[in-house]
């Protein structure tokens, strides 16, 4: 009790870790980081994504870094997933989708005409909400990728490199012929991860990779992803504001306004460092979000 | 204690017999149980029927001997087994490919809402409601003399296929449907394409309700007369067929033609050949049966 009152404490956490909902504490672990991005991976100029005639994202002008992990938090509706489908063309997919703006990635338009989008989503590596592992087995999952890449590897020697690098090997190591199904929800994660990181991408998004795993599970992912931000680039999805805090670099924060026409539509709000924008976010609107006000 | 509102003795006693079944719901449940019992009745004295009248003539001499007009006593029908298998090989062949293909383009690569799309598709739906004489009709018309390939088992082969081309592109398309689409995601974010997803994912995921809509229509082909009479397939064919370009018999069309004839040898002939032909339609749709409850979903 008393150390909980105690005035005299050392205060290591800000007022919002403190006081907030929820414990943020996590964003002032570490350097401090710049607010411009060095080293960009993705460089978006008014990207604004459309179903049909309906604009689900409008006027999003951002830039990713490399090796960092770029968390999107934002109400349910906002278009994160929206946006995030659009960095490797997965929203061509779905019938009606479209992309307006510049999308580019190391300087080249991901969405020119002369672009084969297959080649965009071998370089930029996709984990879904739910672990969608194909009806084969382990190893089957993982050497998938690269033989229909056409990759002249040790097929062996990659599958075990990935599927240590999702820190998955020590417990499937025996039963690599098993069905995938087999595994349990947070295995079969980071199964689809390992799977992920064989086709030897530079980017991996993310969307809300954790919602179906229990915090245990999400807390190996989370680990995961730290490591693999050495090598990586990672753009997460995520509606854990404390996961968000933990493991990301930059935030970017969206939410929907609604137009004359009642029409939703997600814009970014607010973009830069985590620890910034948890600590010290420019927009009310962030805040109230952050701190549980909104949402 | 625990306080409570009402004194115990004070309950008053609870009833929870209802008001009982009315009668019209009784009533219901009988007619529903009546039309059920009908059905499975009339399956099982027509089985018996044939059974008890084909008794005599159920021994290999039915599939090891041939027809013969003056001996019936002696005839079997080995003619019509492998000219049914013949016929069913080649209706297979041509349907299996075509109708497997056909229905991927649509359930994976067409554009769902285009005009084209739904013209197609509703026009797949009517064209398995035409009646199997049209095809024979068609057959006749195309293959037998436009193609000039005559009254042969590739002839019959291509009319059976076109006319359970439908049903193999519904349940094929039905089969691919269920087919999760986040595996079909899954494999296109890792860079795979279209072709390498359908074919390294999407089929072989699909494959148990392809292999029984699969089964399904092949057996009604194998059950199909009025089609090959109008092919003009031969009544009494006393040898196997040696090839695709050979004259051929079915097992449908010997039963037409031993019904026909007045003798009573050739009736129980019949009612043995009716038992063969069931057994193996029967045993047909019972390893579709299995296939689907052994490949329960996996997801
Ligand atoms: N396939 C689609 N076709 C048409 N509209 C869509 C489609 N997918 C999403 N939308 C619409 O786009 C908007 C943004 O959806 P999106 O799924 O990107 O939101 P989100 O921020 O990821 O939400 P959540 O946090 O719930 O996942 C929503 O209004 C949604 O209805
Ligand atoms: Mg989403």
């Amino acid at each position: 009790m008393s150390e909980i009152h105690d005035p005299a404490a050392p205060q290591s956490t800000s007022d919002l870790a403190n006081t907030g909902r929820m414990d943020v504490s996590a964003v002032l672990e570490g350097a401090e980081i710049p607010e411009t991005v060095s080293n960009i991976v993705f460089d978006l100029a008014n990207v604004r994504v459309f179903y049909g005639d309906f604009e689900a994202v409008r006027d999003v002008t951002m830039q990713i870094g490399r090796n960092e992990i770029t968390a999107f938090i934002g109400p349910s509706g906002c278009g994160k997933s929206t946006l995030l489908r659009s960095f490797n063309r997965m929203n061509d997919l779905i019938p009606g989708a479209r992309v307006e703006g510049l999308l580019a990635y190391h300087g080249f338009d991901i969405y020119a005409p002369e672009v084969d989008p297959i080649e965009v989503r071998r370089r930029i590596g996709m984990v879904f909400q739910k672990p969608n592992v194909f009806p084969k087995s382990i190893y089957e999952n993982v050497a998938y990728g690269p033989k229909v890449n056409g990759m002249k590897v040790n097929m062996d020697d990659l599958v075990e490199e990935c599927l240590t690098r999702a820190a998955l090997w020590d417990e499937v190591k025996d039963d690599l012929k098993k069905s995938a199904y087999a595994l349990s929800g947070g295995q079969q994660q980071r199964l689809v991860i390992a799977r992920c990181i064989a086709v030897k991408p530079e980017v991996i998004l993310m969307d809300e990779p954790c919602a179906s795993l229990d915090p245990i599970a999400t807390a190996k992912i989370e680990d995961l992803m730290k490591e693999l931000a050495k090598d990586y680039t990672i753009v997460i999805v995520t509606h854990n504001m404390q996961q968000a805090a933990r493991v990301s670099e930059r935030t970017a924060f969206f939410t929907a306004d609604v137009d004359a026409n009642g029409v939703r539509h997600g814009r970014l709000v607010e973009y830069g460092p985590t620890r910034r924008i948890f600590t010290a976010p420019n927009d009310p609107r962030t805040e109230d979000y952050i701190s549980g006000r909104f949402g | 204690m625990t306080a409570t509102l009402v004194s115990p003795d004070a309950t008053a006693p609870i009833d929870l017999g209802g008001k009982g079944q009315p009668l019209a719901d009784k009533t219901f449940r009988w007619i529903l149980f009546l039309c059920l019992a009908v059905g499975i009745v009339f399956l099982f004295v027509l089985l018996a029927y044939v059974t008890i009248k084909g008794w005599p003539r159920l021994t290999p001499t039915l599939w090891e001997n041939m027809p013969s007009i003056r001996r019936p006593e002696q005839a079997g029908a080995q003619s019509a087994i492998t000219g049914t298998l013949w016929v069913i090989t080649f209706t297979a062949l041509f349907a299996l490919p075509v109708g497997f293909l056909g229905a991927v383009y649509m359930e994976e690569y067409a554009n769902p809402t285009s005009r084209f799309t739904r013209f197609v598709e509703i026009n797949i739906q009517n064209l398995a409601a035409v009646p199997s004489i049209v095809y024979g009709i068609l057959g006749l018309a195309i293959f037998a003399r436009a193609l000039a390939l005559g009254q042969t088992v590739i002839t019959a082969g291509l009319t059976l296929a076109l006319l359970v081309l439908p049903v193999i592109i519904v349940s094929t398309r039905e089969a691919l449907r269920a087919v999760p689409q986040n595996i079909r995601h899954g494999s296109l974010a890792l860079g795979a394409t279209l072709w390498q997803t359908t074919w390294r994912q999407t089929m072989p995921a699909a494959i148990p309700g392809m292999a029984t809509g699969t089964i399904l229509a092949l057996s009604r082909a194998i059950g199909e007369a009025a089609p090959l009479l109008l092919l003009g397939a031969v009544s009494f064919i006393s040898f196997n067929p040696t090839g695709p370009f050979s004259a051929y018999t079915t097992l449908p069309i010997q039963i037409f033609n031993w019904t026909k004839e007045s003798r009573e040898e050739f009736q129980i002939l019949a009612s043995a050949t009716i038992v063969l032909l069931l057994v193996i339609l029967l045993a047909m749709n019972a390893v579709a049966i299995l296939i689907r409850n052994r490949t329960q979903k996996r997801w």
